[in-house]
């Protein structure tokens, strides 16, 4: 049967398949125009610095005057091999590992808990919720002046302590620095991370409860047999996230602990990068840190992920 | 057609983003001999401001047609920072009235300076200028790329009403030697006086040494540089001292070990600094202060205690396009006049040999600045090597972990930067 608006054309293909192909064409060209900003963005914000530092990881580089001659030369693996030699980049990495042993479980159990809580019919539940979100949207040089005022070796915390407070302080003690590191990113981040919970929540069934109920399931019972299995997929999202964002941590010691600390108690990788590259003029070396970063990054990513993963 | 016109715009992104990496460097030999208007950079000193803001109108209404503008260093976490960022950029100023010694070998790694030398009368007037003092700033090669411009002479600058307040005579201060000054600054800390007697920074940066450790090794050693003659010089009976008087200072919590988030001295939080002339107009209106040598373990004449300079070069930068201009305007800046008027406005040391018979009349009216000015003739500076910046972290590394954080012995401490600097400055030294 023919429609009746459509008249019959001649040819190999039929008339109604050839339309379809022709605007699936014009959709597909529609789609490429849209995305190509975005292909573009990658390439050059992305891609393009990529190969460059792999490029530059391989060879004794120094940035120089634009113009200006500067040799180059090929050097194979020995900035890997300086990285791997150093001190510094050994405890750079322990610091991470400690890090993130602290802020990856506290990040998952914290939020998941708030957010269940958040989830439910309380009072000023607006009110709770924006008040979590606050830290993560409040710029981190702010937050680090409240917590010097807490912790600093003068701070509310220690005058509170006395005799009891740690000594060196806090912020500057080989043993405390990084895990007081890990609270601090903990609590800025934790609102995002409700966030991600509070949406998933959203998707477990009420009649999964109800079920859980009748079976005679307590609060604590129904948390861990439905909620915890039913946001699943986001506690891997939140695992992956947290460690990504903490493996490229910054800003945290190099503002909350005057650039790493006592004996690089602090100094973390991505700040080692800044210090090697920008302030000692070794962006070669850096380059190398950065390319180990992104294997360290992904190895543990996909490791966290087979584990959150595990029994799906 | 939009499969090429997406190619088009990537190659364009693409083409626009590597030219976009840097400016192109003018050519060497045309810029030499090139006039026309300038750029200039200052530090974020108000009172340094405002004597190059009038510096610069000086100029203007003598040299039309050679306009120069001066604005601050573009903000950074450090002067060293912007700097080297502009010169990859190829943004930088002409002339940056505020180079580190320190930086100096790395911004040549970078083809960023303009060897002054190069210029038919650049050795004289550099050497002419700044007199027995200028030889310990050429370069490897021989060349100046730096003109020595103003030092800051660290000493110990105190608060009189917080040693009033100790018990202790503000007048005559007993900081001579080691042991007198750790008596003083134990009665200042346990009296209540001051939270604590001195505090430099404790942080790991790699300038921090040049404000506690460096001074004290300078006068303890009678003037030696950390490096001389291509060896360590600091693995040494002086060194040693000048660590273990520091080491009692954070032991006995004297000095503390977290860095102050704002000015100690200012905020009356510490009874001392080590600092430079600067200090004296930062703090006249908060501070009531005197002013001693760094201590050394017997305890030495002023005359005879060295300290270190602070110093600061004015540099030509390799993006200045029209280079006569600007050298015309470094000799301008730094002549006797604009010295004198320097100097006037800041308390700075103009890079002069005996400034006080040659400004009288300013240390007449402002005595406490020739105590400074006196020191200014017995600085060492930092030493001018390749891997400056990587020598002082290794130093400051191996110090914080032993001096300040007491783990482990000072003098193994001391002996392992120096090993470590002896084997970068080997690598240096030997590029290949």
């Amino acid at each position: 049967m023919t429609h009746p608006g459509i008249t019959a054309t001649t040819g190999s293909h039929p008339p109604r398949k050839d339309a379809a192909s022709r605007h699936g064409r014009a959709r597909s060209r529609t789609g490429a125009l849209f995305v190509t900003p975005y292909v573009l963005f990658l390439l050059v914000v992305f891609a393009v610095p990529l190969v460059y530092t792999l490029w530059i990881s391989v060879h004794r580089f120094y940035f120089t005057a634009p113009g200006t001659h500067a040799d180059s030369p090929w050097v194979g693996l020995s900035n890997y091999k300086d990285v791997f030699t150093d001190p510094v980049v050994g405890r750079a990495f322990l610091n991470i590992a400690v890090f993130l042993v602290i802020n990856v479980p506290l990040t998952v159990v914290l939020a998941l808990v708030l957010a269940s809580v958040l989830n439910a019919k309380i009072r000023f539940r607006a009110f709770f919720r924006a008040a979590y979100y606050l830290p993560y949207i409040t710029a981190s040089v702010a937050l680090v002046a409240v917590w010097q005022f807490l912790f600093g070796a003068d701070g509310f915390v220690n005058n509170l302590l006395g005799s009891h407070a740690p000594d060196p302080s806090w912020l500057v003690n080989s043993h405390l620095a990084m895990p007081m590191i890990a609270f601090f990113v903990t609590w800025k981040q934790l609102g995002f991370f409700v966030m991600l919970y509070l949406a998933a929540l959203q998707n477990v069934g009420k009649e999964l409860y109800e079920a859980a109920s009748v079976d005679g399931a307590g609060r604590v019972r129904q948390f861990l047999s439905v909620t915890v299995p039913g946001v699943r997929p986001a506690t891997t999202l939140v695992v992956i996230y947290a460690i990504i964002t903490g493996a490229n941590l910054f800003s945290e010691p190099y503002l909350l602990t005057g650039g790493g600390g006592p004996d690089h108690a602090s100094t973390s990788p991505v700040l080692l990068m800044y210090q090697k590259g920008i302030e000692q003029g070794h962006p070669d070396f850096a380059a190398a840190l950065g390319v180990v970063l992104v294997c360290f990054v992904l190895v543990i990513s996909l490791a966290a992920r087979k584990l959150t993963e595990k029994g799906n | 057609m939009l499969r090429r016109t997406a190619y088009a715009l990537l190659v364009l992104a693409l083409a626009g983003a590597a030219t976009a990496c840097g400016r192109p460097a003018p050519d060497p030999e045309d810029a030499e001999n090139a006039r026309g208007p300038v750029k200039v950079w200052l530090s974020n000193n108000a009172q340094e401001v405002a004597w190059g803001k009038n510096m610069i109108a000086a100029w203007n209404r003598s040299h039309p047609g050679q306009h120069a503008t001066a604005q601050q260093i573009p903000a950074g976490k450090t002067s060293e920072e912007a700097i080297s960022a502009s010169i990859i950029a190829g943004t930088s100023a002409c002339l940056v009235f505020n180079t580190a010694p320190a930086s100096v070998p790395t911004f040549e790694k970078q083809n960023g300076l303009v060897p002054l030398s190069d210029f038919p009368d650049g050795d004289a007037y550099v050497q002419k200028r700044g007199g027995a003092l200028t030889e310990q700033y050429k370069s490897q090669d021989g060349k100046f790329y730096q003109l020595p411009w103003k030092s800051n002479p660290v000493m110990i600058l105190y608060n009189k009403k917080i040693f009033k307040k100790a018990g202790l005579d503000p007048e005559h201060p007993r900081l001579a030697t080691y042991s007198q000054f750790l008596k003083t600054s134990r009665t200042l800390v346990h009296s209540g006086a001051a939270k604590a007697a001195i505090w430099p920074a404790p942080s790991s940066e790699f300038f921090q040494s040049w404000y506690d450790f460096y001074p004290a090794f300078a006068a303890e050693s009678s003037g030696e540089q950390l490096i001389q003659h291509g060896k360590p010089q600091f693995d040494s009976p002086a060194g040693r001292r000048a660590a273990a008087f520091w080491r009692t200072l954070y032991a006995e919590k004297l000095a503390p070990q977290e860095a102050y988030p704002g000015d100690a001295v200012n905020d009356g939080k510490a009874a001392m600094a080590t600092v430079g002339p600067w200090a004296v107009s930062a703090y006249k209106d908060s501070v009531d202060i005197g002013v001693a040598p760094v201590p050394t373990a017997a305890g030495k004449s002023p005359k005879d205690t060295y300290s270190f300079s602070d110093e600061k070069s004015a540099a030509m930068f390799s993006a200045c396009h029209n280079r006569a201009t600007a050298w015309d305007l470094l000799k301008f800046a730094t002549s006797a006049q604009q010295d004198g008027k320097f100097l006037d406005a800041t308390g700075q040391m103009p890079m002069r040999e005996d400034l006080t018979a040659r400004y009288p009349a300013f240390f007449a009216k402002k005595p406490l600045y020739k105590v400074f000015a006196r020191q200014a003739e017995h600085v060492v500076e930092v030493p001018n090597v390749p891997g400056s910046v990587d020598i002082w972290q290794a130093f400051r590394d191996e110090w914080t972990k032993s001096v300040v954080f007491g783990d482990g012995s000072t003098d193994a401490a001391l002996r392992r930067a120096s090993d470590k600097i002896s084997r970068l400055l080997d690598e240096y030294g030997d590029p290949s």
